[in-house]
């Protein structure tokens, strides 16, 4: 894809900051499942199952994977769109802390009118530029909506907020009056962009916000989002199934495969030199820029494995081209390789997996 | 060619509507529906002339009796016997005889009485909206003679005209048809939104209500209600109570279909945005779930009101319904439908083509406004 070597350069932010914004430790979303005319509970669809990562402030954490492994649910549970099972969420907001202090808090355990609160600091970017904005507002009607929800009234300073986000996302002030079906698929991803950006938030979670675009639009779009990075020092959870983007965008990437995560690591360390057998797959499918590099694409057998009936072992094994019996009965742990390096792989490190 | 022209026509329309509300743009997808406006401009002035103002439509009161029991229907003329042209038509008088054949009483045009029409005359006094006192009636005779009459479509067994008659009666089985929809659409509405929006316990609760609704068939209890109904109660008391049961019978349907649009709607990502912003459930409900059935309810609402109409007409056929001194269509039609007066007052009939174009016109609404509230559907 295009986007890879166009604007490389640009994927690293200038200034790094190490102060964490988001800690998350062992979070877990089970869905019930639920038969018959009681509404019994006869299992769990275990679509986030212990999930541990962080956030440092102004970077960007891609996650990967593929449909179904729980990377939408992840995103959710953090800001409590799904009440998550399990864990904790440990946030540094800047509304909940006193005179001009930060202060971490973990977000489950908020009440309501705290948690309002900190909603304005972690806005969502959503997937679908159709279903994402309601038909039935204007454009300014939407990205006003989460400025009224936080009290401000409708007024020239909103407006002139409102005006100054359209143009900044690259839309004009006359679009203002305008309803959402009259904008095309990338112009409808800038307004939601626009609505998330809203009320000064520090946290982004972008969930596939451009999966459903065009490749042109989507190398504009996502320049965009690392303009606004920069410019309001946003820190984005990134979720992607499509690895070309997530090393375009993030400075550090987590894979997930069946509401786990299998490694985390800095995006270059984890392209040139994956240490779990599920990041080489996904990345043996990316297509490479050489002409004359012959594609060597593995073939994963079978389909990610169900959530509500995971594998013995480590989920991966039924797939995996280096599986031994040891992997079949007892599950990995997540462990640190290398610095900064972590995944769950029994033989990580000995296996000689190929990047790219 | 004409669809070449269509599409040249509406290029423009469609660029100058750009940026304009949801509404307009049903509007504008309505307007171009010409069946859909056709029943809409007939459901129109069904309602005016039936629900507004019957006394000013009608020659005559409802109550009005006359020496002229069970007469045919006064054609109109316009040519006398003579083969004269009148610019201004007129109807001749009726004039009795008893046909000692078959016993009966019968009526003849006596051609020497000739009582010319007219519209906007005076005639008996009423309240207009039952508040402007009035005396002029869209049409009547221009006549002196106190024995001068119109029934254009006859009269029945007390004299009464049977086109007013009609008129009144429409006026309570449309007005059951509307405060009962709108009664069930609130019902449904309501119940359905709290059944998909909360889920659990109240969802269980309501689902197993409205199965409990659907697994028992319409009309016996439709019967079995209206037949508690006591029968000491004023007329009106009757009318409110039936109103009620067929809308309570009905609300079970669109109760389900709300609470599957709110379930779908609720998971649609607009809705989430603005729970993630931290909007409140009654701003979620108000301005992102209820605002999108809206369009379905309306519909499913429209294409009902027929089918509370005709249970109506169908219980009061019965003498279940509503009984006279109260008129609707239903009671005419037990006036009509008998052997007796099928053979010596057919013109009685006269109410079905009122039911029938009713109901095919709330269909031809409801049909378009089914492809006109989905405007998105069509780009
Ligand atoms: N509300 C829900 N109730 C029950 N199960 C759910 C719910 N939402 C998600 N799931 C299940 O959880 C698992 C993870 O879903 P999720 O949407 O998080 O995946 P994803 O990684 O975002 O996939 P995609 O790339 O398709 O968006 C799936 O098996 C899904 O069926
Ligand atoms: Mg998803």
């Amino acid at each position: 894809m295009s986007v890879t070597n166009q604007t490389q350069s640009q994927a690293q932010p200038p200034t790094k900051n190490d102060t964490i914004l988001l800690d998350v430790k062992g979070l877990k979303k089970y869905f019930p499942i639920q038969k018959g005319f009681l509404r019994r509970t006869v299992g769990y669809v275990k679509a986030v199952d212990d999930i541990s990562f962080f956030v440092r402030e102004g970077e960007t954490l891609g996650v990967v994977g593929e449909s179904g492994c729980g990377k939408s649910t992840a995103g959710r549970s953090i800001i409590r769109l799904y009440e998550p099972t399990a864990g904790q969420v440990s946030f540094k907001s800047q509304v909940l802390g006193s005179n001009g202090q930060t202060k971490t808090v973990n977000l489950l355990d908020l009440n309501a009118q705290e948690m309002k609160s900190v909603r304005q600091e972690i806005s969502m970017i959503f997937q679908d530029p159709v279903n994402s904005l309601n038909p039935r507002m204007s454009v300014s009607d939407i990205i006003a909506e989460p400025m009224i929800i936080h009290g401000m009234k409708m007024g020239q300073d909103t407006e002139d907020i409102i005006v100054s986000l359209l143009e900044r996302v690259g839309l004009r002030s006359d679009h203002l009056r305008r309803y959402p079906h009259e904008f095309s698929g990338g112009q409808r991803q800038r307004i939601g962009i626009a609505r998330a950006l809203s009320l000064n938030p520090s946290l982004v979670i972008c969930d596939e916000p451009v999966s459903a675009l065009d490749v042109s639009i989507q190398a504009q779009t996502l320049n965009l989002l690392q303009d606004l990075q920069k410019d309001f020092n946003l820190a984005y959870i990134f979720v992607a199934h499509d690895m070309s983007v997530v090393e375009h965008i993030s400075d550090r990437v987590a894979v997930m495969y069946v509401g786990k995560i299998v490694e985390m690591a800095e995006t270059d360390a984890l392209f040139t030199n994956p240490l779990h057998p599920y990041t080489e797959a996904l990345l043996s499918s990316v297509p490479k820029p050489d002409p004359l590099y012959k594609p060597h694409r593995i073939m994963m057998q079978g389909e990610v494995a169900d959530p509500s009936n995971p594998p013995s072992g480590c989920y991966f094994h039924p797939r995996c081209r280096y599986a031994q019996d040891l992997c079949k009965e007892k599950s990995p742990e997540f462990r640190q390789i290398k610095h900064d390096h972590w995944t769950a792989c029994h033989f990580a490190g000995e296996l000689k997996l190929e990047g790219i | 060619m004409a669809v070449a022209e269509q599409t040249l026509a509406s290029a423009p329309v469609r660029r100058k509507q750009a940026s304009q509300s949801y509404l307009s743009l049903v509007w504008w997808k309505f307007r171009k529906n010409r069946t859909a406006v056709f029943g809409g401009v007939l459901l129109l002035v069904l309602h005016i002339a039936m629900v507004g103002v019957p006394e000013f439509v009608s020659p005559y009161l409802l109550e009005r009796t006359s020496d002229y029991v069970e007469a045919k229907p006064q054609r109109i003329r316009f040519f006398d016997q003579e083969g004269n042209f009148h610019l201004r038509p007129f109807v001749y008088g009726l004039e009795k005889k008893i046909d000692l054949a078959k016993r009966t009483r019968v009526y003849v045009d006596d051609p020497i009485r000739i009582y010319p029409l007219g519209f906007f005359v005076a005639g008996e006094p009423y309240q207009l909206f039952g508040l402007i006192p009035l005396k002029t009636h869209l049409y009547g005779t221009l006549s002196d003679d106190p024995a001068a009459s119109v029934f254009i479509m006859g009269t029945d067994a007390l004299g009464r005209d049977w086109f007013t008659r009609i008129l009144y009666g429409g006026r309570l089985s449309l007005m059951i048809g509307l405060i009962g929809q709108l009664m069930t659409i609130a019902f449904g509405t309501i119940l359905g939104a709290m059944s998909g929006y909360y889920g659990g316990w109240v969802d269980q609760l309501i689902q197993r209500a409205t199965e409990l609704l659907g697994a028992i068939p319409d009309i016996p209890l439709f019967m079995a209600l209206a037949a508690a109904i006591p029968s000491f109660w004023s007329p009106i008391s009757v009318y409110f109570m039936l109103t009620l049961i067929l809308s309570f019978v009905r609300w079970g349907g669109l109760a389900r279909q709300v609470r599957g649009l709110i379930l779908s709607l609720r998971e649609r990502e607009y809705a989430l945005a603005a729970k993630s912003a931290g909007g409140s459930d009654s701003r979620i409900m108000f301005r992102h779930l209820l605002p999108g059935t809206m369009s379905h309810v309306i519909v499913i609402a429209t294409l009902a009101i027929p089918g509370m109409i005709l249970s109506e007409t169908a219980l009061s056929w019965l003498g279940l319904g509503l009984r006279p001194p109260l008129t609707s269509w239903g009671v005419l039609l037990q006036d009509a439908a008998t052997v007796r007066a099928i053979h010596t007052t057919p013109w009685e009939l006269w109410t079905v083509p009122f039911i029938l174009l009713t109901i095919l016109a709330y269909n031809m609404l409801g049909d378009g406004l089914r492809d006109a509230l989905d405007p998105y559907s069509g780009r």
